[in-house]
């Protein structure tokens, strides 16, 4: 059988010695580099409290915030994070640019590399758009993806492995439960490669046929309708955002439905572990997938995440930044053998 | 039917010691071609008064019918920056196509014996291949008003069809076909159910999902192809199945020939050659409509041609220009480059022993000339010369540079595929050399 080369995500985003250069999926990530982005983060942890809440690692470098999706609290974190590492940060809205005006996005990209960036952060309605991104790229400079249609939103799976690890230390013997519209979350299946990769054996889907498609089991992840069966002895629950237009296009009759079979009330909650947490992307919808006094509860770590969101993001444009940097520097080093 | 191509000089030439596969006339023997003032004149001597303008020696090599594409897009009127008529012809005879169908999503879309003559002119102009439009079978494929159907039929409309776009619903569709049986017209079938193929882009199977691609499940096509032939068998008409995806459309056909009905289908070749594996790369390339699906349906379509269930293969050429798949995955323009391809990528398949050389020619080029009731497809002493010489031994090196058409979006770019087209003569002259 005849298959064109293809290049998955997982290889495009690598040096060939295996360092990141490009932040794309948590899909075919090794142990050790999924560590050494916790471990980086946990670096960037409190520097927030210094006199001057800055390190130098991308001194001189451009990032440019391309987001083509609105979005506040992961562009902000973005923003933050580059500063705090002392790159110059251009933020492009891209409802409010020339693509609306018919420019492609090859030209978009090109005249800002005109520009001289070194780095695309790049969130896009389209899976694949981040992926498209960084094979057409310049080399040298890197791309990190902040969320692409329904196929990954990396970074935020990289900030709840962070919040994880925090409270529950290893990952071999946890169960981790994701709750609620898998279908159509980028976020649940950067979770699952991210959970895999660090070495999660019982990882649990739970919601309607509708929201959780079957292939979550090649993924390596276990399916359950049932909140009782799929919350028992978890430690980690992950419930996610319910979209409102999914009572619209028929995939649930009612939110009222919705929330009394998968919303996570303090009844449910008790089929889990004493000690589990509950953990929630954001923005929460009280009342449609979660309980107020299980959002605000002592086993919530909601706010706690956002938190680890900027640290987490530091490690990745960095580890990416000094990835390009050893590319260039390999490639420069073959050049000379030549 | 009588067709011609326009303005070339015929040549006078002997194939010498070449194999000639001519499954319409039940011949397969090696012997000497004679092709004297457009017409095959002889197989064995020389003919009187011949002088050959060259002789090729045939030795190890094939001469087929020319093969008959019944899905090739040309692109004009109205998307001549994908390609022309002239450029996707000179492309296609390249690939040892004599005859080709192209459908109607032009612009405007063929609903007029206006735009139906243009294309035949310009083709004929060209003179590099035959060139049998498919009119839309609603006004502006728009599924909501019949065509003038009659007026199509007239002005040289092969067959009518509304390719994958909906129609209204389903009593208009039924009043389509009861208005095309009545003028004995082919209705070209691509079966798809529109809500469940909606913003899909991949099929709807586990790689999609995992992409987070919008897929679109096997029972799109199913489902519709299910509701198209009751109503085929309802109305009488004649229908042809294009471009099946799914191994249990190829049960559904197979059903439906068994309780007697006298429908016939397609594949086309990349459909053989791919599985949906390959949108793990998010290669645009690969977005094709209907998509690649799974191991077992790829599996079950190269069956289903050896089994005869689908009589024919088809190249459902697309050619693009390169921004039009320079793009994420889901807004690019679905479709391949592919009527240089043709015959080697499914060759292939002849050469793995899946598929018998005679069904591959037969599927190429008899099947097609008799569904579409044209004199075709066959190498008949006194009849045109359409023909294409084939070396069964050669390899196929496709580089965009290689590529005639003005599409260079092949998924086997820097690849090679078994098996290589020298020379196409149609009517008579040499409309490509290699």
């Amino acid at each position: 059988m005849t298959l064109a080369p293809a290049n998955p995500a997982h290889q495009l985003q690598l040096t060939e010695d295996g360092q990141l250069k490009h932040f794309l999926t948590t899909e075919g990530l090794s142990k050790s580099i999924l560590t050494e982005i916790l471990d980086r983060a946990e670096s960037f942890v409190g520097i927030e409290k210094q006199a001057v809440k800055k390190v130098p690692l991308l001194r001189g470098k451009t990032v440019v915030n391309l987001f083509f999706e609105a979005s506040t609290r992961t562009r902000t974190t973005f923003e933050l994070a580059a500063k705090r590492l002392s790159a110059d940060v251009l933020n492009i809205n891209i409802s409010q640019s020339a693509t609306s005006k018919g420019e492609s996005l090859m030209d978009m990209l090109w005249n800002l590399e005109a520009m001289a960036s070194d780095m695309f952060i790049v969130r896009h309605q389209n899976s694949g758009a981040p992926h498209f991104i960084a094979e057409h790229v310049t080399p040298h400079v890197a791309v990190i993806n902040a969320g692409d249609g329904r196929h990954a939103h990396p970074t935020q799976a990289m900030l709840d492995m962070y919040t994880i690890r925090k409270h529950k230390g290893a990952f071999e013997n946890l169960s981790v439960a994701i709750v609620g519209d898998i279908t159509h979350s980028r976020v649940a299946r950067s979770q699952v490669h991210a959970l895999r990769g660090l070495g999660t054996e019982d990882i649990r889907v739970i919601g309607p046929k509708t929201l959780v498609p079957s292939s979550m089991e090649t993924l390596g992840a276990k399916i359950y309708h049932n909140m009782e069966q799929g919350l028992s002895d978890v430690d980690v629950v992950i419930m996610l955002r319910l979209q409102k237009e999914r009572m619209n296009s028929g995939l649930l009759p009612s939110e009222h439905e919705f929330y009394r079979l998968y919303g996570l009330t303090e009844e449910k909650l008790a089929f889990c572990k004493p000690d589990a947490i509950v953990m929630h992307p954001g923005p929460i919808n009280r009342g449609v997938e979660i309980e107020t006094s299980v959002a605000d509860g002592p086993q919530s770590v909601i706010l706690k995440q956002v938190n680890y969101g900027i640290a987490v993001r530091m490690a990745v444009l960095s580890m990416a930044m000094s990835g390009q940097a050893s590319a260039a520097g390999l490639s420069d080093t073959t050049e000379g053998v030549e | 039917m009588e067709y011609s191509t326009g303005g070339k000089t015929v040549a006078n030439l002997c194939i010498k010691n070449v194999r000639v596969i001519d499954p319409d006339n039940g011949k397969d023997d090696i012997c000497d071609v004679y092709i004297m003032d457009g017409l095959i004149e002889s197989f064995h001597q020389s003919p009187a008064g011949f002088s050959a303008d060259f002789t090729l020696n045939g030795e190890g090599k094939w001469l087929l019918p020319g093969a008959v594409d019944l899905w090739a897009r040309l692109c004009e009127p109205g998307l001549e920056h994908k390609g022309t008529i002239h450029s996707e012809t000179k492309a296609a005879a390249a690939g040892g196509i004599t005859h080709l169908c192209c459908p109607p999503d032009t612009l405007p879309v063929i609903d007029t014996p206006a735009v139906a003559n243009l294309i035949q002119e310009k083709a004929y102009q060209s003179g590099y291949a035959h060139v049998l439009p498919i009119g839309a079978i609603t006004k502006n494929l728009e599924g909501n008003m019949l065509s003038e159907m009659h007026a199509l039929q007239e002005a040289g409309c092969i067959a009518l069809t509304q390719l994958r776009g909906p129609i209204k619903d389903t009593k208009v569709l039924l009043r389509c076909l009861e208005y095309a049986a009545t003028f004995d017209i082919t209705v070209f079938f691509q079966s798809q159910d529109a809500a469940l193929a909606k913003n899909g882009v991949a099929h709807g199977g586990i790689n999609a999902s995992n992409q987070g691609l919008p897929g679109i499940p096997s029972t799109a096509e199913t489902i519709a192809l299910c509701r198209d032939l009751l109503l085929v068998e309802q109305t009488g008409v004649k229908a042809h199945f294009g471009q099946l995806s799914s191994a249990r459309s190829v049960d559904l056909i197979a059903n439906a020939k068994a309780r007697g009905l006298a429908v016939t289908a397609d594949v086309c070749a990349h459909q053989l050659a791919f599985t949906d594996d390959v949108i793990n790369g998010f290669s645009s390339v690969h977005h094709v409509l209907p998509p690649y699906r799974n191991e077992s349906d790829r599996k079950a379509l190269i069956e289903g041609l050896e089994s005869g269930v689908i009589e024919m293969i088809c190249s459902d050429h697309q050619p693009h220009e390169a921004a039009a798949k320079a793009a994420p995955f889901a807004v690019t323009e679905p479709g391949i480059s592919s009527v240089e391809t043709l015959l080697p990528s499914s060759f292939q398949w002849v050469k793995q022993n899946c598929l018998g050389e005679n069904r591959w020619v037969k599927a190429l080029t008899q099947n097609p000339a008799q569904l579409l009731d044209i004199d075709a497809g066959h190498i008949s002493e006194g009849s045109q010369a359409n023909v294409t010489l084939f070396d069964p031994e050669g390899t196929t090196s496709i580089t965009a540079e290689n590529l005639l058409s003005d599409g260079k979006n092949s998924p086997w770019l820097e690849q090679q595929l078994p098996g290589k087209v020298l020379l196409t003569i149609c009517d008579g002259h040499i409309s490509y050399k290699g």
